[in-house]
């Protein structure tokens, strides 16, 4: 089944193909039974619209003091001491240290490498070394000003091709690649460099910590994983699960930058209030949010391809670089879901990949949607799209002969039994974008005089251009049997039903789709079903919300905890159960079920040797967007992007078409403006003045297309979403710069400054033999 | 945020009796003053005067062959007067393409001229429009021409005491008046480069004469590129005349690297937009 709406029209009537089923999809928004398929009212949405939703900042603790984190201005150093100015009274604020930390000097991730403030040395700039707090602003501004780090300079490490230290490492093959460039007749090789991206949530990194009577601490933040930040303050506070109380404040998106960041914030605001035994405030403003935060990682990617005689892709030789940054974060496992996602969605018999993520004296790298898969499914796209060229071949063609059918072999061995759906979302896509339509028109248009469109003197490239891609449902590998997830429904004494879960609502729709799933499975209206707040003193670890796992994984727990409330009541009552929980309530008292991950039969990976089923899922996408492209100036106007995404099940299509359109947005951005520029190690665009992403001017009319091709292991069928477009659209936005210009940008962002210098070279180049080719209207 | 002082003269003479008895910085609509209060891009001022409450500054009017715009004329005023958009519309058309609806509600053109960055959008249209820079003191109002105005990295020629009081620009029979500004993204950037083109011509067949180019974001300062200016001067807008200027006018800047952008950018499409601007004046 498939649905299809458009952002800037008026919503656009619900359009099934011939042979679908009874329309089970109705957008129409209600706070009737609203199960799933239907859009619901966002259950936090009124209160965000009036403006009484209490985002961290606007939580009120009487005496509070204010936080302040001094950093370093160097990219590496050795840390000789904090040096405290003595004419300052420092008898009205407190300062903490390393020193000050109870326990380990640790922030609890995958290594156990990141200080929670610096010591010994300093590997990156704007890394914490001390902290302040203070009654008011500007005291704690005078006493920032009065504190200096003392450090003996050391040479930083700036370029990852130069590291020596490797975070993680892997290498999967299959087949035998130097077998199968013998067989190739045609082989592409290209090397592509994208850079830094930033989350840019609309809510900085904040954290209100506030002590706790039993020696603990409690704090409120803006986070989407509670019980990392928990498992954290208790590591280096020596806490208790009890004494440790993490609650989620209203969140003003995530994007992943809120994935490991509130638990380095949560210990620092944690530690101040330890040390002024008052509650403490952190509020990042942005510049400090985009200077110290994590980004994604910058990759370099260097690919060959080859082609047989008879158009068969018979080979992929891969190796990644990923930029950790200073410190390990999450980059094994970002690594990992890059370097499997690196073939992109196409059968090849002969496969090699190698990739590490290696330290640098930068800002250390973490989270971003799509998660290493952007990264490494640009340089797949870009290989596709420049052989499709090299063999006068459609992309789109192309693309129908090598992708992946059910019944196909991936990489490290895993078959795509099912939930297969690389050609329906291609074809979706390629349908409504009527591709191979415009892709003539603009093929014919550049043959043209002067390759002008409209007025004479306005020299525009017009240019479509597709990318095909996949991803990974749930955590890679073994992840979800680790993580060992629990989501809980209970039936209260007085009769509610209230959902109980760790998963967070970032602004993406845990706390609507939730209540839709138990809904359905209760069989009673979403308005009886409650949502607990994110509080670790409340809600089970439902694993983190992260990776496009909530509504497969997480929402599956939900499902099942449901079926088996609702058995427990009808085998009680002997009625159906939306008629007799209230009595059963009354009678029984409250009821509670605890849901447990259990593995998905039948998906079995082996950590040690990268050989199985990777992902229980896949997702499946594709792009096609069309560009103008001003030849004078290289400036790029993304003017269309038709996405066609294969979620498994839709659960709520209004939200489902936001997450579409957010990514592919959030990807129009990667593609074409946001940069990271660095000097001696430290960020230059970390201000919103020099890092910016598109307005709405900027972004595109963007189509998208819902599929549903459902997973068996989820009782619902969905296989997440928040991901899959972020992987598709860079590709598709390059591919058509490509169509419109003649040029391939290998590097991200595709800015007019490297679109300019392209044409330059190939106008100098062709100039050598053809004074006439190209840019006739131009100055010469 | 760091707060200094902040003196709120309700008169202009009262304003330049303080600004006589101490330097402060002046502040309008706040859009440059209020970022650089955040003490992180160099020393904050120390004093402040605000000058929001001088009606005296504010206005646009016809006065005899001239348009008249007091300092504290902000971009929306701009937008929506009909007077700019009948006899200067590049104005308008700059003024369009600064900050967001918040910032062209609050920010000035007599902001833009004494905040002095050389990305500053407004300039180039000053200078290509020949506009007088009325400054005013204790010692009474002396006028500076535009391209003496800007004297280094935002260096003005504005004394101590001094503050800019209007802006005149003189209406010029037969004037066009070209903008264009490359920024990063369509709204809401700071320019890579701008530029506004001047020129007087009776009709469409007439060479061009009184030609002006004034360029932000290509020098440490807002500039004319006079060179270029005399190629164009006395010549027809054709094919020839818009590769002469271009080359010229590339070799007569020296833009740098930066956060925003390349030198090597910066020129190519300096000489390329004017080029354009040639071309469809030509209409070839």
């Amino acid at each position: 089944m498939t649905i299809r709406g458009t952002l800037g029209r008026a919503a656009a009537p619900v359009i099934l193909p011939p042979d679908a089923p009874t329309p089970g999809l109705d957008r129409t928004p209600g706070l009737d039974r609203a199960p799933p398929g239907r859009s619901p009212l966002r259950r936090e949405g009124p209160a965000k619209l009036t403006g009484t939703a209490l985002y961290t900042d606007d939580l009120v603790f009487p005496g509070a003091w204010y936080g302040h984190t001094i950093r370093s201005t160097e990219a590496r150093a050795r840390l000789l001491g904090v040096e405290l100015d003595p004419a300052f009274d420092w008898s009205r604020v407190v300062v903490v240290t390393a020193a000050d930390i109870p326990g380990p000097n640790i922030v609890n991730l995958i290594q156990d490498d990141q200080p929670i403030l610096a010591f010994g040395e300093i590997r990156h700039h704007a890394e914490p070394v001390a902290l302040v707090a203070a009654p008011d602003r500007a005291l704690l501004r005078e006493a920032a000003a009065h504190v200096t780090l003392r450090t003996e300079p050391l040479v930083p490490v700036l370029d990852p091709l130069a590291s020596g230290q490797v975070f993680a490492h892997y290498e999967l093959s299959t087949g035998d690649v130097a077998a199968g460039f013998a067989e190739a007749s045609l082989v592409i090789e290209g090397e592509y460099r994208v850079g830094h991206q930033e989350q840019l949530y609309i809510e900085n990194n904040a954290m209100i910590a506030v002590p706790r009577d039993d020696g603990g601490v409690t704090v409120h933040g803006s986070l989407q994983c509670p019980y990392y930040v928990h498992k954290a303050l208790r590591r280096s506070l020596l806490l208790t699960d009890a004494q440790a109380q993490v609650i989620q404040a209203e969140t003003g998106g995530g994007f992943g930058g809120k994935e490991e960041y509130p638990s380095i914030l949560a210990l620092h605001a944690a530690l101040l209030a330890r040390a002024c035994e008052r509650p403490v405030r952190m509020i990042y403003d942005r510049h400090e949010d985009l200077a110290a935060t994590t980004k994604r990682h910058p990759a370099i990617v260097t690919y060959r391809s080859g082609v047989s005689a008879d158009g068969r892709l018979v080979a992929q030789d891969i190796e990644i670089v990923m930029d950790a940054g200073a410190y390990c974060t999450l980059s094994p496992v970002v690594l990992s879901r890059g370097t499997l996602h690196s073939g992109g969605p196409y059968a090849c018999p002969n496969v090699r990949i190698r990739s590490r993520a290696v330290a640098t004296n930068t800002p250390p790298n973490g989270a971003f949607r799509g998660f290493g898969a952007p990264q490494t499914e640009f340089a797949a796209e870009m290989q596709v799209n420049r052989i499709a060229e090299a063999l006068a071949v459609s992309p789109l063609e192309l693309r129908r002969r090598w992708l992946y059918r059910p019944g196909d072999t991936t990489p490290t061995g895993q078959v795509l039994r099912e939930s297969v759906a690389a050609e329906e979302v291609l074809d979706r896509a390629a349908e409504a974008a009527e591709f191979e339509r415009v892709r003539a028109r603009t093929a014919a248009a550049r043959t043209e005089p002067g390759h002008v469109t409209g007025h004479s003197t306005h020299r525009i490239g017009h240019g479509i251009g597709l990318a095909l891609a996949w991803h990974g449902a749930g955590f890679t590998g073994s992840g979800e049997v680790h993580l060992a997830s629990v989501a809980s429904v209970e039936l209260t004494a007085d009769g509610r039903i209230v959902i109980l879960t760790g998963s967070t609502e970032m602004g993406q729709g845990t706390k609507t789709i939730f209540p839709q799933l138990a809904a359905e499975a209760l069989g009673v209206p979403i308005e009886a079903v409650d949502f607990a707040p994110q509080d670790t003193a409340l809600v089970p670890d439902s694993g983190p919300t992260v990776a496009s796992r909530t509504a497969m994984v997480v929402g599956g727990l939900v499902i099942g905890a449901c079926r088996r409330l609702r058995a427990v009541v009808e085998e009680r009552s002997g009625g159906p159960f939306a008629g007799t929980y209230p009595a059963d309530a009354r009678a029984h008292g409250p009821t509670r079920i605890d849901e447990h991950f259990e593995p998905y039969p039948g998906v079995e990976f082996d950590d040690t040797t990268y050989r199985g089923d990777a992902y229980p899922a896949f997702g499946w996408a594709s792009a096609i967007a069309e560009v103008d492209v001003d030849l004078d100036t290289g400036e790029v106007a993304v003017r269309s992007v038709v996405a066609a995404d294969d979620v498994g099940r839709v659960i709520h299509p209004v939200l489902a078409e936001g997450q579409v359109e957010g990514g592919t947005l959030q990807a129009v951005g990667y593609a074409t403006i946001e940069e990271v520029k660095l000097h001696d190690g430290r960020y230059l665009n970390d201000r919103l003045a020099t890092y910016l992403i598109p307005t709405a001017l900027d972004a595109p009319r963007i189509e998208t297309i819902l599929v549903e091709a459902p997973f068996s292991g989820a009782p619902h069928g969905a296989k997440g979403i928040g991901e899959l477009p972020m992987d598709v659209a860079a590709p598709a936005v390059v591919a058509a710069i490509h169509d419109a210009t003649g040029v391939w940008i290998h590097d991200l962002p595709a800015s007019p400054e490297r679109i300019l210098a392209a044409m330059s070279a190939k106008t100098a180049g062709k100039t050598a033999g053809d004074a006439s080719a190209g840019d006739k209207a131009g100055p010469r | 945020m760091i707060e200094p002082p902040l003196v709120s003269p309700t008169g202009l003479d009262e304003a330049y009796r303080l600004l006589a008895e101490a330097v402060h910085r002046p502040v309008a609509g706040g859009t440059d003053v209020l970022v650089q209060l955040a003490g992180e891009l160099g020393p904050p001022p120390e004093r402040l005067i605000d000058l929001w409450g001088l009606d005296e500054l504010r206005g646009i009017s016809l006065d005899g062959d001239a348009l008249t715009l007091g300092a504290l004329t902000t971009y929306t005023e701009i937008r929506r007067s009909a007077v700019c958009r009948d006899l200067v519309p590049a104005l308008v058309e700059a003024s369009a393409t600064i900050g967001a609806a918040q910032i062209q509600n609050r920010g000035t053109l007599g902001g833009n001229v004494a905040n002095a960055s050389p990305a500053g959008d407004m300039l180039p249209v000053l200078l290509a429009t020949d506009a007088v820079i009325v400054v005013g003191s204790v010692r009474g109002e002396r006028e500076v021409p535009a391209p003496s105005f800007w004297t280094g990295y935002r260096q003005t020629a504005l004394q101590p005491d001094e503050i800019v009081v209007r802006i005149r620009i003189p209406l010029i029979a037969d004037r066009q008046v070209r903008f264009r500004k490359i920024g990063t993204r369509r709204a809401q950037a700071i320019s890579k480069v701008v530029l506004a083109l001047s020129w007087v011509a009776e009709s469409p067949g007439v060479q061009w004469r009184m030609v002006r180019l004034g360029l932000g974001s290509v020098a440490e300062r807002p500039i004319r590129a006079t060179a270029t200016e005399a190629v164009l001067d006395g010549r027809l807008p054709t094919s020839d005349t818009a590769d002469t200027a271009s080359v010229r006018v590339a070799a007569e800047i020296e833009p740098i690297n930066d956060v925003r952008s390349t030198a090597d950018y910066r020129r190519a499409v300096t000489a390329r937009v004017l080029h354009r601007l040639i071309r469809e004046a030509g209409g070839w």
